[in-house]
């Protein structure tokens, strides 16, 4: 017997991801920018729903708080472009500033337990957004324009966002990809499935909550970075929504909570209904919550856990196989 | 005599008003069985999570390998080699047998790749779980789920071994294997800590035997001395054990 880690399948879809990924780099110098921008859009919530999922999926954290990292991540990014530094290299800075913040941060939250943590989270993101509202120099409540991005001809700042943001993308998935694949990978699966029973085996639960405490502040920091190059203009009511928690619980839950694949799936989902039904509007947001909580009771495994499940399918090799040893190593 | 591998020196836990253990005192010694027995709510399965560190005693004192860990939490008492299974398996379900074993092996035995494979598909084969091995957890019967529960535990390498009821609902011949794997276990020197209701399954095995009741330990000694006891007869007709 020996352990196989890639299948057939998931070296063909591994390599079918990276192609993916070079042929997105290639649809600025195709498309039009208002496509470009739309993609930008759903790249942001990719990268989103792949941190509520590594908080929630693997660390057991659900918060509903994400929009403080989101709000920091974009503030960041107006207030060091307006210290006189390149707004690229503010958007980097900003996305720093989230993913430093959030330890501090976790101190705090990781001592709250699950409902008290949500909350918690909740609360921390309005005391941000209050702090910005106080402050002039950010616009205070009626918003900010990262006007820096103007220099920029706008076929070309667009192109320039979208990379930036399937840059982010792919560094937090490889991230994510690399630590589930790593020998922390199990012990953070582990704790997923019941906590207790991890900390017996010797997995040190709160450390490795930390860890994706920070990565998930990283993210949403990277994420809240892209939403101000994408739209240029920023207010604390919107960045600092708690409709962005929604939106991320949605895609997750009906994507597949703690799967791999099941948020990115998730995320193109929510894209496509939010193509398609334009005008938004509270109907449309009670849509989103009613189909959220029947995939909750229907298909409590989301979209991709399911068909997983169903198909004993993994396209990303994040999982252990025991096969039979090839001959040659049967008789070595 | 040897210092102990594993000792709990006047263990004292309450729940709210109730106490659970009102002063234990247990010493486990290296390559030794010891089996617990006792009614009902005799707290023998919390003085398991006060050895394991799943519980915190709140008063009296752990010692492990002559350091105090009364303070420690499960998770480094795991590390430092002290290993228990749940009398309700608690598998990870979502993941495969494997890979439940593999964390015992990486968190808790700190082993890595190819090493830490290889510890995980012998412990497999030594508690009859290779067949199933790519099966999620979440698909295994009782029985498979208890035998988890001991490789898991197994798979950290751990010096003192903290069994809780893995031997209910087992067959007679299921429970020979199981009593030999133990024996094994003793012979390497690792030092188990038993709780089991069927005492005729322990006393194939036990070098000691120890009875609690009402959080306390009213008997220990020699095993058939203790099953002869007055008080042990007492405790479990009495105690309404079924």
């Amino acid at each position: 017997m020996r352990v196989q880690r890639w299948t057939r399948t998931s070296k063909l879809f591994t390599a079918g991801t990276l192609v993916a990924a070079l042929v997105l780099a290639g649809v600025p110098l195709v498309f039009e920018s208002d496509v470009v921008q739309k993609l930008t859009t759903l790249l942001i919530l990719v990268l989103l729903a792949v941190m509520w999922n590594a908080l929630a999926g693997y660390g057991g954290l659900l918060s509903v708080g994400q929009q403080a990292f989101i709000g920091i991540g974009a503030y960041g990014t107006v207030f060091f472009a307006a210290q006189g530094v390149s707004p690229y290299v503010a958007m980097l800075l900003a996305t720093l500033l989230a993913g430093a913040i959030s330890v501090p941060i976790s101190l705090f939250a990781l001592r709250l337990r699950a409902a008290q943590f949500a909350i918690g989270m909740w609360v921390i993101a309005e005391v941000i957004s209050i702090l910005v509202r106080l402050d002039q120099n950010l616009g205070a409540g009626t918003g900010i324009s990262l006007i820096q991005l103007n220099q920029y001809e706008p076929n070309f700042r667009q192109a320039y966002t979208f990379w930036l943001a399937l840059a982010f993308t792919v560094i937090f998935l490889a991230a994510l990809f690399f630590l589930l694949r790593s020998p922390l990978g199990a012990s953070l699966q582990a704790i997923r499935d019941d906590e207790d029973a991890a900390r017996s085996l010797g997995v040190r639960v709160a450390a490795r909550k930390r860890l994706l405490f920070v990565l998930a502040g990283f993210g949403c920091g990277a994420a809240g970075v892209l939403v101000v190059a994408n739209t240029l203009f920023i207010e604390p009511s919107s960045v600092f929504s708690v409709q962005w928690s929604a939106y991320m619980i949605f895609m997750v839950l009906v994507g597949g909570l703690g799967t791999f694949e099941g948020p990115i799936l998730g995320a193109i989902l929510l894209f496509a209904i939010q193509t398609t039904f334009t005008q938004g509007g509270p109907w449309y947001l009670v849509g989103l919550g009613a189909t959220a909580a029947l995939f909750a009771l229907a298909l409590p495994r989301g979209l991709w856990g399911t068909i997983e499940e169903r198909l004993g399918l993994r396209l990303l090799p994040v999982g252990y196989r025991v096969v039979e040893a090839r001959r040659d190593e049967t008789a070595a | 005599m040897e210092a102990a591998v594993l000792a709990a020196v006047d263990v004292r836990k309450r729940f709210g008003a109730l106490t659970v253990l009102d002063g234990v005192h247990l010493a486990l010694h290296k390559g030794e069985v010891v089996g617990i027995v006792g009614p009902n709510g005799a707290g023998k399965t919390t003085l398991l999570s006060v050895l394991s560190g799943a519980l915190l005693a709140d008063a009296g004192s752990v010692v492990y390998d002559g350091r105090d860990v009364t303070s420690k939490g499960a998770a480094e008492r795991c590390k430092l080699g002290i290993a228990r299974t749940h009398q309700v398996p608690r598998p990870f379900v979502g993941m495969t047998v494997f890979e439940n074993v593999l964390v015992g092996a990486t968190a808790g035995g700190k082993r890595r790749g190819t090493d830490a494979y290889n510890l995980c598909l012998q412990v497999l084969d030594q508690c009859a779980l290779g067949h199933v091995a790519n099966r999620r957890a979440e698909g295994l019967g009782l029985l498979q789920r208890k035998r988890l529960e001991l490789a898991r535990a197994l798979a950290v390498e751990p010096a003192v071994l903290l069994l809780d009821e893995i031997g209910g609902g087992l067959t007679d011949a299921e429970s020979t294997e199981l009593v030999q794997t133990v024996a094994g276990l003793r012979d390497r020197g690792i030092a188990v800590l038993w709780i089991e209701h069927i005492v005729h399954v322990l006393l194939q095995v036990v070098n000691r035997l120890v009875c609690m009741d009402a959080g306390r330990i009213i008997a220990e000694g020699e095993p058939q001395a203790v099953v002869s006891q007055a008080a042990v007869i007492d405790a479990y007709l009495g105690g309404g054990k079924r």
